[in-house]
């Protein structure tokens, strides 16, 4: 018997881009430009996050056009964005046939409370956390993969640094923690205790768990792979680069060889300006991206 | 205990590192050419065939790659890895490793939503069916008439060996089923 859509596939695809690069693409000459750097996979979408971020308004999922042309462009998996909570964008997305969605913060929220319940869906998701608690809900709702949130479209690590070391931390507490002490830490971070009893046997979260949300150059790259993600997204960090093809190939590189770094110093050399960036105390709390997510 | 290489240049390396250590198997991953030293077996694990194809060159691992594959020492390649080691790939010009008298279909079950789980039969281990995972996963098109099919799924072949090269379309570090893994570690030890 074919079963399709189980939790194996699901959670089995996201260790298939391990040690990987995901990218943002607009359009398919952005995506064939990803896919001969070597990423894993794309992000399609209308504006990478420091355009959303940029153009303000309401954020909603891509023209199933742009989709649709960045699949047809390239043989790597694509992925795409559903807002928070919406169900028929996810469904839509599903029905494109996108390899995965991302339930994402850098879109506008269409829920308030809830987000989507993704067991209903045979395409995997994949949904931002800031800290465990977040993560396990996002699981128990059935996301088959993890990427910290980190601070979208700034170009600045710092938040996402934060998130990773939280979730690592909180980990690494859970694991000394005694079976009857996890009740109460399930209450406290707001998570299924069998979820947290499945983190403190395996040591990490039960599904892939990426860094994602300000990563702007190799280095930056490789510091969340040393702080402990199994792969990076980036965003807005090639295509808003001066040199893309560049950044995107350094990127994976620095990736892939995240300790050596002696590769990392002459991968670095003469890559152009990475995006600009914006400091993080100067937005104001309605800009963040991070905090959307219940 | 036998060292085992895992290329570790991106996708499910820490899986195989697991099946191997289960095995009774020491895993050694392999980033660089002078990490295939003292290794008496390798394996090429799922990911993505393009990225990993890249990383090879970049770091100039295929030709040490073919000579311990040609000097005899068993190569298991899994998803990604048996497009890696195929000499043809449909819609694209050049191979990988290209060691094995195959033709293998990238994505040829579709797409992410199409990726499944079935149980199939693989010669060479007893024990009753397999279970076999398989993600936007290749098949075998052609064979030559020195590759021996191991598997078939609904007519298409899923899994073969050649010699010391063994490949299969699905992925057995994603169960915990340590049959075919045990299979290449006597190819390994005879």
């Amino acid at each position: 018997m074919i079963e399709v859509g189980t939790s194996r596939v699901k959670r089995g695809m996201a260790e298939m881009q391990k040690g990987g690069v995901i990218m943002d693409v607009v359009n398919a000459e952005q995506a064939k430009i990803a896919e001969q750097a070597g990423a894993v996979a794309v992000m399609a979408l209308e504006r990478v996050p420091a355009d959303i971020r940029a153009a303000g308004g309401v954020a909603r999922m891509a023209d199933p056009r742009v989709i649709e042309e960045v699949m047809k462009a390239v043989s790597i998996p694509v992925m795409a964005k559903a807002r928070i909570g919406h169900y028929v964008e996810a469904k839509v997305l599903e029905a494109l046939g996108v390899d995965y969605i991302d339930e994402s913060e850098v879109l506008t929220p269409a829920d308030d409370k809830f987000h989507i319940n993704k067991k209903e869906f045979t395409v995997p998701f994949v949904c931002g956390a800031r800290d465990l608690g977040e993560a396990l809900r996002r699981i128990a709702e059935g996301a088959s993969m993890i990427r910290t949130k980190g601070e979208a479209g700034t170009g600045n690590i710092v938040e996402a640094v934060k998130h990773m070391r939280t979730m690592m931390a909180q980990i690494r507490k859970v694991q000394n923690m005694s079976e009857d002490e996890l009740v109460f830490e399930a209450k406290n971070l707001g998570c299924p205790y069998e979820l947290l009893l499945e983190v403190k046997k395996l040591g990490r979260l039960p599904v892939v768990n990426f860094a994602a949300g300000g990563v702007a150059t190799p280095a930056d790259a490789a510091l969340m792979m040393h702080l402990g993600a199994d792969g990076v997204f980036v965003g807005s960090g090639i295509f808003k680069s001066e040199n893309p093809e560049k950044y995107a190939r350094a990127i994976v590189e620095a990736t892939t060889h995240y300790t050596d770094y002696g590769r990392i110093a002459e991968l670095s050399k003469g890559l152009g300006a990475p995006m600009k960036g914006i400091e993080l105390s100067t937005l104001a709390e309605h800009e963040r991206l991070a905090v959307r997510g219940w | 205990m036998v060292k085992i290489g895992v290329l570790g240049l991106q996708g499910a390396v820490e899986e195989h590192r697991q099946r191997l250590r289960d095995a009774g198997a020491e895993p050694v991953t392999v980033k660089r050419p002078e990490d295939l030293e003292g290794i008496r077996g390798l394996i090429l694990p799922g990911g993505e065939s393009t990225t990993i194809g890249k990383l090879m060159r970049q770091y100039d691992l295929l030709d040490p790659v073919r000579e311990l594959a040609r000097s005899g020492t068993p190569v298991f390649g899994t998803c990604a890895g048996m497009i890696l080691l195929a000499k043809e790939i449909e819609g694209e010009e050049e191979a990988h490793i290209g060691l094995m008298d195959i033709r293998v279909a990238r994505n040829s079950f579709g797409r992410q939503k199409d990726s499944f789980e079935t149980d199939l039969t693989f010669k060479g281990i007893e024990g009753g069916p397999f279970r076999a995972v398989f993600i936007r996963a290749p098949h075998v098109a052609a064979a030559g008439p020195g590759v021996e099919v191991l598997s078939k799924f609904q007519d298409r072949i899923v899994a073969v060996r050649q010699g010391n090269l063994l490949a299969t379309a699905f992925h057995p570090e994603l169960t915990e089923d340590l049959r075919i893994h045990r299979y290449f570690l006597e190819m390994v030890q005879p």
